[in-house]
């Protein structure tokens, strides 16, 4: 069966979409995501989406649902590298994508994890959050 | 705003499981690309035919996308009508709503297409099918 993959570095998984996703494919890896999650006990997952050329409404509800089930499994969830024209279409297909974190590139994509994962496990005791914005 | 343009080439692209949609997104790609759309018109042409495509398979129970190229005086468009022989739209103006779904999806996929492209009719029998033609104008 056709799957994408789930690389592991330390406490993160990274997925990087390549291909054009059919809806089968988009719930098999919202599945694998999160039981991958559970076996590993990941802190964060780093979703690359620069090469998907489009995001409709359902793939935009998976990665939605994707990041509300990390959550819930105490992970965090970064989607990173979505093309301008993909966002502009998103957002007129009347989907903003609120509760997903997204970031330009892998790279701040990583270094948000890193912040937020860190912060959760120095700052137990203080649960004010500190997000910056 | 039947006919708002005259048909001058067409291509069937038939949707019977999740993977004739990624058939019409890739068409449609195609398509938009030899009609040299700007990147975010094609983006949204191509996200258009996608929720379509996806209502002819789930709610429609499969059917076909007909492309066409559209000539209106000076103006090209592409036009993408989708048909079914499901069991129709009861309301359409409910159905045409943000946020209303009878599947398990966020209802965006009827408004959120309309506001995509420049036309949008909707003729829809209950018990008969639903038939759905989109144009989007160069």
């Amino acid at each position: 069966m056709e799957r994408i993959p789930i690389l592991r570095m330390g406490n993160y998984l990274l997925v990087t979409i390549q291909v054009d996703m059919h809806d089968k494919l988009a719930l098999t890896l919202q599945d694998d995501l999160t039981n991958r999650i559970t076996e590993v006990n990941a802190k964060g997952v780093l979703i690359d989406i620069s090469s998907l050329e489009i995001v409709d409404s359902f793939i935009g509800r998976t990665l939605a649902n994707i990041a509300s089930m990390a959550k819930v499994l105490d992970a965090e969830t970064v989607v990173v590298g979505m093309q301008p024209a993909v966002a502009i279409t998103l957002v007129e297909l009347g989907m903003s994508l609120p509760g997903i974190r997204t970031a330009l590139n892998v790279e701040s994509g990583m270094e948000y994890l890193r912040e937020t994962v860190t912060g959760h496990e120095e700052s137990d005791e203080d649960d004010g959050d500190s997000t910056e914005d | 705003m039947r006919t708002t343009g005259t048909v001058q080439k067409t291509e069937t692209v038939p949707i019977q499981s999740s993977s004739d949609v990624v058939v019409v997104r890739q068409r449609v790609r195609a398509w938009t690309t030899d009609m040299k759309f700007s990147l975010v018109e094609q983006t949204k042409i191509i996200t258009a035919a996608s929720e379509l495509g996806r209502n002819t398979l789930e709610h429609g129970g499969g059917g076909k996308m007909e492309l066409s190229l559209v000539v209106n005086g000076a103006r090209q468009g592409i036009q993408l009508c989708f048909s079914d022989q499901g069991p129709g739209i009861a309301d359409i103006a409910q159905a045409l709503k943000d946020g209303y779904s009878t599947g398990q999806g966020m209802g965006l996929g009827l408004s959120g297409s309309k506001r995509l492209m420049n036309e949008f009719e909707i003729d829809s029998k209950p018990g008969v099918g639903t038939s759905i033609t989109a144009i989007r104008w160069k």
